[in-house]
């Protein structure tokens, strides 16, 4: 029997530390200019630099640079004048070179912080979470192994390297250690996770597809009694990568630590992988016979040191931030906190945007939006900006019911038959002969017929109760097929027994 | 021909008395005849040869204007890759590997119509100073077959030695340019670090590896480092400024005024008496030359041995990492990638290689970072201030190329500490980043064998040594009525 959440933080303060990665959406690669698009046959994105062939030498990505600190300035950083790469070195047959070029003891950003703020019953909280540094590095090569069940190393018959990612350009984020979250721990990190994630694509300098890898997260957990100062022993959860994941990976973690914690067992330093189906997490490699990285000045590249025109120039083409963007946008549409909390959280808030730019309603925008594109998304358990509808799309839609020319029974046949992949809106309509029944008398035929099938009902509107007409009118549009304009028809109806 | 220096050669080819071919070919056939002796080259091209000096003589032939040693053969050191030549670093790890690129070096070499004749012999990975750790059995000093030619670069100062090429490429980490010049009796020079592209220069220590022109001249090695040297966008460590005006220099040789700075610590015990008596010859012709000889100080040399042999091998530990297995190369055994690794590394590398890499591994272990490697590179600071303290009391410093003359073939393989005492003056320049050279000065009145002397100047001043060594050569010549090599012995009558 699992122990209780509320148990866990009746007893226990639990202590974050976030490490994210992006992966920088450069043309080229960090060190050499090689091809950097997702999906390309393997090795044929490759030179001898990314190869780690002998006597190759890399050459830093400018853009790369740039980005970074375009990264560090929205993070609240100070940027470094003067930083260095380093060698990371360990063996592993998916890194060329044996070690890998990173940045250890002078990185190029540091001390910044993030605000997120959190939906709770006692309305929304703000915290601070404060960035440690934020480096540059390169990716690894990529392993397949072939043959076992599993698909990892252990049992393979054998492996498969495809060095395409090797040199990528990584950013990492890293947090200090995040305390007082109480109970919202797993909320906070992912509005963390969401909110980075969201200035990183304000920025432009990634496509931050989690589900792609091109944005990961490492959760760092720990426990400690409360009131007591001392850290307790943490967990590394690798390569989160999706919100939803981070929040429950981290509870999960909380609940596993304190049912340790309570059978007065030890918490493993470990790197743990977590599993989307269980929702559980089960041990990597052990951090107790941690590896010595042996870290050391690359030899191979010069100091990074930007100047300070530099700096001031892309501070100065910095976009507005994601919580400045939202307050603007709730303004404008005048969209209660609820409302745009669940924006946010189904990831609509920039499709909304580009629907509402295109000239639809906002509330008519958020409403499809929120409501059946969301419902369709997650029968298919995806994202909504996943699926194959567009805001263009949704714009028409919201122009026909405006127009009168679909209702929201036809329209949402419309959203259907888009993500079907059958075409636009207008073209839908055509082929599935879509149309909303205006003509008076068939609509007056099906309103005589709905009247003489519930003549009690239709004798309590004459009588003045108004409401009892609901029964009416849903009788009504289903003889029509749901094509009729119910409002065209409650006004109809009404006259018709003398209620107008 | 092949006694001539590679400018007479360019002449000679300009002039139309020679062709490219027939060059090349003289060379290939000086191999055959007498590198079963030398053992100079790993490998030797003979059609790529001969296909670059049949294009070069084409050319020449349409009325083009070509660069300066166009048609002349050349020897290159096998730490430099080759496209589709065989580079093997002198180690069993690398044999049978094809680069699939030409390093920056060779594409100079190739734009300005050198012809590459093949790659020369190596310790393994540029780590040792008699090219007794190749893998491929020792190089044999063309002086005397039973001693050592130098290292590492003793296959490229044997080949010019033993008139097998009039031009050579050579690398220089701790001396393997110099040290094997001055004990062949030709000309060596390690530019400024950041002076020639290190692209493609399989590395060993990255922060002192520095390729350069090997030659019979100080004429020609300055012909040869216009040549190669420059920026190049592949390596961000190359200086991005023009390459100072060496040929000019050389042909200047004028000494009159310019202030020569004796280090004092760079001389007396280990010295060997013959090469200090040249030496001490050497600075009286300068000096008879209106050179002005003053006495400089350098107090944290006495450290530089040990900096070096921890800052070298921290390196290599990590570049030498790549060689695993899983790529090119050498592989051992199957099983996981781990024991392939292993294996591998266990069975392809010698003992000099694993010795560093080990030393390496350690001094930049967690816990012993900052006692060796940190310690180290604040040692290489102070020998950098020494040498900038040194220059303000002289336009270039000096003192021997290496403390004795050849030794013989297998008298200090078990001894690392001797070996490594072989360097202890062409260490500094490394450390420091700057510029060395290193010509004959006579032989050792002990044994008749060469001996070097080392001209050292600021970074980026590369002619000031062209300048003095250039003078120098053309006294030492004059007193000895022909060049020193004119009175080696001959080889290839087995």
């Amino acid at each position: 029997m699992a122990l209780k959440y509320e148990d866990v933080i009746a007893k226990y303060e639990p202590v974050l530390g976030l490490e994210v990665h992006v992966e920088l959406g450069t043309e080229s690669k960090m060190f050499c200019g090689c091809n950097t698009v997702f999906g390309a046959a393997p090795n044929t994105q490759t030179c001898p630099v990314c190869l780690g062939l002998p006597g190759s030498l890399p050459v830093v990505n400018g853009k790369a640079i740039e980005y970074t600190i375009a990264i560090g300035l929205a993070l609240n950083c100070s940027i470094a004048p003067f930083s260095r790469f380093a060698r990371k070195n360990y063996f592993y047959p998916d890194m060329p070179k044996n070690f890998q070029t990173s940045q250890y003891d002078e990185p190029i950003c540091v001390n910044g912080y993030l605000d997120v703020t959190i939906d709770t019953e006692e309305g929304p909280k703000e915290f601070r979470i404060e960035i440690e540094r934020v480096h540059m590095e390169e990716d690894t090569g990529k392993s397949l192994h072939m043959g076992g069940a599993t698909g990892r190393i252990h049992g393979a018959d054998y492996s498969l390297l495809d060095y395409n990612r090797a040199g990528i350009p990584l950013v990492e984020i890293v947090t200090r250690v995040i305390t007082g979250t109480g109970k919202y721990a797993p909320e906070v990190a992912r509005a963390y996770v969401s909110e980075l994630r969201d200035i990183l694509r304000g920025l432009g300098v990634s496509d931050v597809k989690m589900e792609q890898g091109s944005l990961r997260c490492d959760a760092n957990v720990s426990l400690r009694p409360i009131g007591v100062e001392k850290l307790g022993t943490r967990s590394e959860t690798k390569n989160v990568n999706s919100l939803r994941s981070v929040e429950r990976a981290v509870r999960g973690e909380m609940i596993r630590h304190a049912e340790l914690l309570n059978k007065g067992e030890k918490v493993v330093q470990e790197t743990r992988h977590f599993h989307e189906d269980t929702g559980l997490t089960t041990p990597g490699r052990s951090k107790e016979q941690a590896e010595d990285y042996r870290y050391f000045p690359e030899p191979d590249l010069v100091p990074v040191a930007p100047t300070a025109e530099l700096i001031e120039k892309i501070k100065s083409s910095l976009p507005e931030k994601p919580s400045v963007r939202r307050r603007k946008l709730q303004e404008a549409w005048q969209v209660p906190d609820k409302e745009m909390a669940a924006m946010i959280n189904a990831d609509v808030l920039d499709l909304v945007e580009a629907t509402v730019k295109l000239g639809a309603d906002p509330s008519r925008a958020r409403s499809w939006w929120l409501g059946e594109i969301a419902r369709l998304a997650n029968e298919k358990g995806v994202a909504a900006a996943e699926l194959p509808i567009s805001s263009a799309d949704v714009a028409e839609i919201v122009a026909l019911l405006e127009k009168g020319e679909l209702t929201d029974k036809l329209a949402r046949q419309v959203v259907e038959g888009v993500i079907a992949g059958e075409g636009r809106p207008s073209e839908i309509i055509k082929i599935r002969g879509i149309q909303v029944v205006s003509d008076d008398s068939a609509l007056m035929a099906a309103i005589e017929k709905a009247i003489a099938a519930q003549p009690d009902v239709a004798e309590k509107v004459r009588g003045g109760h108004v409401p009892a007409a609901g029964a009416l009118i849903g009788a009504v549009m289903k003889e029509t097929k749901g094509q009729a304009d119910a409002a065209k028809v409650r006004e109809l109806l009404l006259k018709h027994l003398g209620q107008a | 021909m092949i006694n001539k220096s590679a400018t007479e050669m360019a002449a000679a080819l300009k002039a139309g008395e020679i062709s490219s071919v027939e060059l090349t070919q003289a060379h290939l056939d000086q191999i055959t005849k007498v590198d079963s002796e030398v053992h100079a080259f790993l490998y030797v091209d003979n059609e790529g040869a001969l296909s670059q000096a049949r294009a070069i003589d084409e050319k020449r032939k349409s009325g083009v204007d070509l660069p300066p040693l166009a048609g002349v053969p050349l020897a290159l050191k096998d730490v430099m890759t080759q496209k589709g030549v065989p580079t093997t670093c002198g180690s069993k790890m690398l044999e049978g590997w094809r680069p699939p690129y030409d390093s920056t070096v060779v594409t100079r070499l190739k734009e300005n119509g050198v012809v590459i004749l093949g790659k020369t012999n190596m310790d393994e990975f540029a780590m040792g100073s008699s090219t007794e750790n190749s893998a491929y059995g020792p190089t044999h000093n063309p002086w005397d077959l039973t001693r050592i030619p130098g290292g590492s670069g003793g296959g490229s100062s044997a080949a010019l030695a033993a008139f097998e090429a009039p031009l050579a490429i050579g690398t220089d980490t701790g001396g393997s340019i110099r040290q094997p010049a001055a004990v062949t009796g030709t000309v060596g020079v390690k530019p400024t670090y950041g002076g020639v592209s290190r692209y493609g220069l399989v590395a060993f220590s990255s922060s002192l590896d520095q390729a350069g022109p090997c030659a019979r001249t100080v004429l020609d090695a300055a012909y040869l480092h216009e040549a190669i040297g420059g920026y190049d966008k592949l390596d961000s460590t190359s200086i991005n400024a023009p390459v100072p005006p060496v040929v000019a220099a050389a042909k200047d040789g004028n000494v009159k005024g310019m202030k020569i700075g004796v280090i004092k610590e760079l001389q007396g015990d280990g010295y060997q008496p013959g090469v200090l008596k040249l030496f001490n010859e050497s600075l009286e012709l300068l000096a008879q030359q209106g050179a002005e000889i003053v006495e400089v100080s350098c107090k944290y040399f006495d450290y530089a041995l040990a900096a070096y042999y921890l800052i070298a091998p921290s390196e290599c530990s990590s570049n030498l990492a790549r060689f695993d297995a899983m790529r090119y190369g050498m592989r051992v055994g199957s099983g996981s990638a781990e024991d392939v690794m292993n294996l591998t590394r266990q069975a392809g590398f010698g003992r000099e290689v694993k010795r560093r890499i080990i030393l390496g591994t350690y001094a930049l272990s967690s816990g012993y970072y900052d006692a060796y490697y940190g310690s180290a590179q604040k040692v290489r600071t102070l020998i950098s201030r020494d040498f900038e303290n040194a220059f303000k009391l002289a336009d270039v410093l000096v003192s021997p190329t290496a403390p004795t003359t050849a030794f013989k073939i297998g008298e200090k393989a078990n001894d690392p500490i001797a070996m490594y005492l072989n360097d202890i003056a062409t260490i500094p320049t490394n450390l420091a980043g700057i510029g060395g050279m290193s010509l004959p000065s006579g032989l050792a009145e002990e044994d008749g064998l060469p001996a070097g002397f080392q001209i050292m100047a600021p970074a980026m001043q590369d002619d000031r040594m062209y300048k003095v060594g250039s003078a120098l050569e053309a006294a030492l010549v004059s007193k000895w009525g022909q060049p020193i090599l004119a009175s080696a012995p001959k080889l290839g009558a087995k």
